[in-house]
């Protein structure tokens, strides 16, 4: 499913975390008790590629192992097996991110922007260190992120705690953008912003993207949001890719019935008294310690068969960039 | 026409800070019917959770009820002595909170914590109390809900949790709950699951609602009737569906139109330009005024009220309600 135009490449990808032993489980280990020690699986075998200039929307619940993948796609967190490559280089070696061209924006800019460091500092510190600007025109640099991102640039001397969580979220954006990356990270850039504030950062978005012919990970649990932004959307059920599409087919006629569940459970705007605004899936999250056989959405699914408790179905690649893993899918519209 | 269940009339909580006096709730009124869903709505800082605290009389210092009543089963329960509202908290008037994780003792056991709350307000043996406990959990959706009695609360999810939050609010058949963002901490299919049961249970038992939210979306799956809050006061209220088709207010076109879900993928949305006013310094007239499209020198004057047949807007120049 690579093509050439492919700028992003994850190739089955998978990251487990083992359970840290504590002293007392060492010790009990060591008498014979029964320890536990499974490991959480968080992300598994997943596949997929960027197109150059295209925004790829990676959507789930708490818990799928979105956000681990994006750390792994920005090169923050070493997988346990498999591998990215932008432009062919892979983006870890040894543990160590080994580009500076991927650039990561976080949820919080309250805890991703350091508290005691004035924000021009922060914006222009990664900058100075790859020689992307002197020390001499640091004031400039900062002055000109400062604006695009829609601040005044007298507030460079300002301490993060000094701004509103959308200001933050403009700084952060710009700390990002001034390293000049070819792949921006967006893990749930605009979750714990308001309505309000958070059209604006959208925006900012949209325009940035544009004008610096960004690619992007969008990563985010809002599908409104990711129907906004992303040129093709990934779903994820608990670690695993199940559907991947253009964002307007996905958001139309999805396939895979986690994704037409997911959608459905969205409540829309009831603008008339009859309407039904959405519809629950069944059943809780199982949890990533212990998935279920087969397929992982088989004990919440309408259209599961017994096939789908026995085996897994496959991520199988169709057109158009897109991916469905799924016994059976919902007839294509 | 029978007195509404619930009668809020120019509530004003402040908050005495260091800073100055932050006026999070300033004159809000409305009545609420028995059985009625009311959604509240707005964005941080709108006063909309406090408005709910100030109902249950949960508001702590700094913060305090400066002025306004609130007529709850046609009593005062602004100035009620302590322990009269304890009688009424939790047996007539329920609160079920954002986070079930910090409401619920970590300590108890589910069973335990549910039969204490039904002996805070009757004389009922630990058998019956238990009883009671097992069957409202069955109600709110809890599968096998005898066994999972002697369960702690991390032994469930969020959305179990926070079914167990609305079942201890379900325990005494209260005439009223305020609900405060109860499902924004939850992933989108068990936020589903719980609305679903919300209403149901709402139809069922005739309890009104109280429905704060910041998700107009959620609010408009829900309730009836809507208020949406700006700083410390509400701007527009009316029937959910006629609000969301043609809002009165700017500033909740502004909020729709701000909204991903309403606008063209990948065009700009029609944002809200700037952010809300400090509640230290709210502007004298209109505190929307400096971000509104439509604010002219009248709108430094308090905006009137402008009702059209349930609906009510306070605005100086309100968009023309379609017909």
């Amino acid at each position: 499913m690579t093509g050439p135009d492919d700028i992003l490449v994850a190739e089955a990808l998978t990251r487990r975390f083992d359970p840290r032993l504590t002293i007392g489980d060492r010790i009990a280990g060591a008498l014979g008790a029964p320890v536990e020690r499974r490991p959480l699986r968080a992300v598994t075998d997943v596949s997929f590629a960027i197109r150059r200039g295209e925004t790829l929307g990676l959507v789930g619940e708490s818990g799928c192992g979105k956000s681990t993948l994006g750390r792994m796609v920005a090169g923050i967190l070493p997988q346990t097996s498999g591998r990215v490559t932008l432009d062919g280089k892979p983006v870890m070696a040894r543990g160590r991110k080994t580009t500076t061209r991927i650039q990561t924006v976080f949820q919080d800019p309250f805890a991703s922007l350091n508290p005691r460091r004035r924000i021009g500092e922060t914006i222009a510190e990664g900058p100075i260190a790859h020689g992307i600007v002197t020390r001499a025109g640091a004031p400039a640099f900062i002055a000109e992120w400062l604006a695009r991102v829609g601040l005044d640039p007298a507030v460079a001397q300002r301490f993060p705690h000094q701004f509103s969580g959308g200001q933050r979220q403009r700084v952060a954006i710009a700390r990002a953008l001034a390293m000049r990356p070819d792949l921006l990270v967006c893990d749930e850039p605009v979750a714990s912003l308001d309505v309000s504030i958070q059209a604006q950062i959208l925006n900012l978005f949209l325009e940035l993207r544009q004008a610096l012919g960004l690619t992007c990970l969008f990563i985010s649990h809002d599908l409104s949001v990711v129907r906004h932004v992303a040129d093709r959307v990934a779903i994820m059920y608990l670690g695993r890719i199940v559907e991947v599409g253009p964002a307007a087919r996905i958001h139309a006629a999805p396939r895979h019935p986690y994704a037409r569940a997911l959608l459905d459970s969205v409540p829309k705007l009831r603008l008339d008294a009859t309407s039904v605004t959405f519809r629950p899936i069944a059943g809780e999250l199982p949890s990533p310690l212990a998935p279920p056989a087969g397929c992982a959405f088989h004990p919440r699914c309408p259209r599961a068969s017994d096939l789908c408790r026995r085996e897994r179905p496959d991520l199988v690649a169709g057109e158009d960039g897109a991916a469905l893993a799924c016994h059976h899918p919902e007839p294509a519209a | 026409m029978t007195a509404p269940l619930l009668s809020v009339r120019d509530l004003r909580t402040h908050f005495m800070t260091r800073a100055g006096v932050a006026k999070a709730v300033d004159g809000v009124s409305f009545d609420l019917a028995a059985g009625e869903i009311l959604g509240l709505v707005g964005e941080s800082g709108s006063g909309k959770s406090v408005t709910g605290f100030s109902l249950l009389g949960l508001v702590d210092p700094p913060g305090r009820i400066v002025g306004g009543s609130i007529r709850f089963q046609g009593r005062e329960l602004v100035g009620m002595p302590p322990a009269a509202l304890r009688a009424l908290r939790g047996r007539h008037l329920a609160m079920v909170f954002q986070d079930p994780q910090a409401t619920l003792n970590p300590v108890l056991t589910i069973g335990a914590q549910m039969a204490l709350a039904v002996q805070a307000h009757e004389r009922a043996s630990d058998r019956a109390a238990l009883d009671r406990a097992a069957a409202v959990l069955a109600r709110v959706g809890i599968p096998e809900a005898a066994r999972r009695l002697s369960a702690y609360p991390h032994e469930f999810s969020g959305g179990m949790r926070q079914r167990v939050a609305i079942a201890t609010a379900l325990l005494h058949g209260p005439a009223l709950i305020v609900a405060d963002e109860p499902t924004t901490a939850l992933d989108v299919s068990i936020q589903a699951q719980i609305l679903a049961k919300m209403k149901a249970l709402a139809a069922e038992s005739g309890t009104a609602l109280i429905w704060i939210s910041h998700d107009l979306a959620t609010v408009s799956s829900l309730a009836d009737r809507v208020l949406v809050m700006y700083a410390g006061r509400i701007v527009e209220s009316g029937p959910v569906g006629a609000v969301l088709r043609a809002p009165l207010h700017p500033y909740t076109r502004g909020l729709l139109d701000s909204l991903p879900a309403m606008a063209t993928p990948g065009e700009k949305l029609r944002q809200i330009p700037g952010a809300a006013p400090s509640l230290l310094a709210l502007p004298a007239g209109c505190a929307f005024a400096p971000r509104c499209p439509r604010a002219d020198a009248a709108c430094a004057a308090p905006p009137p009220e402008v009702a059209q047949g349930s609906r009510r807007a306070a605005c100086h120049h309100p968009l023309e309600a379609a017909a």
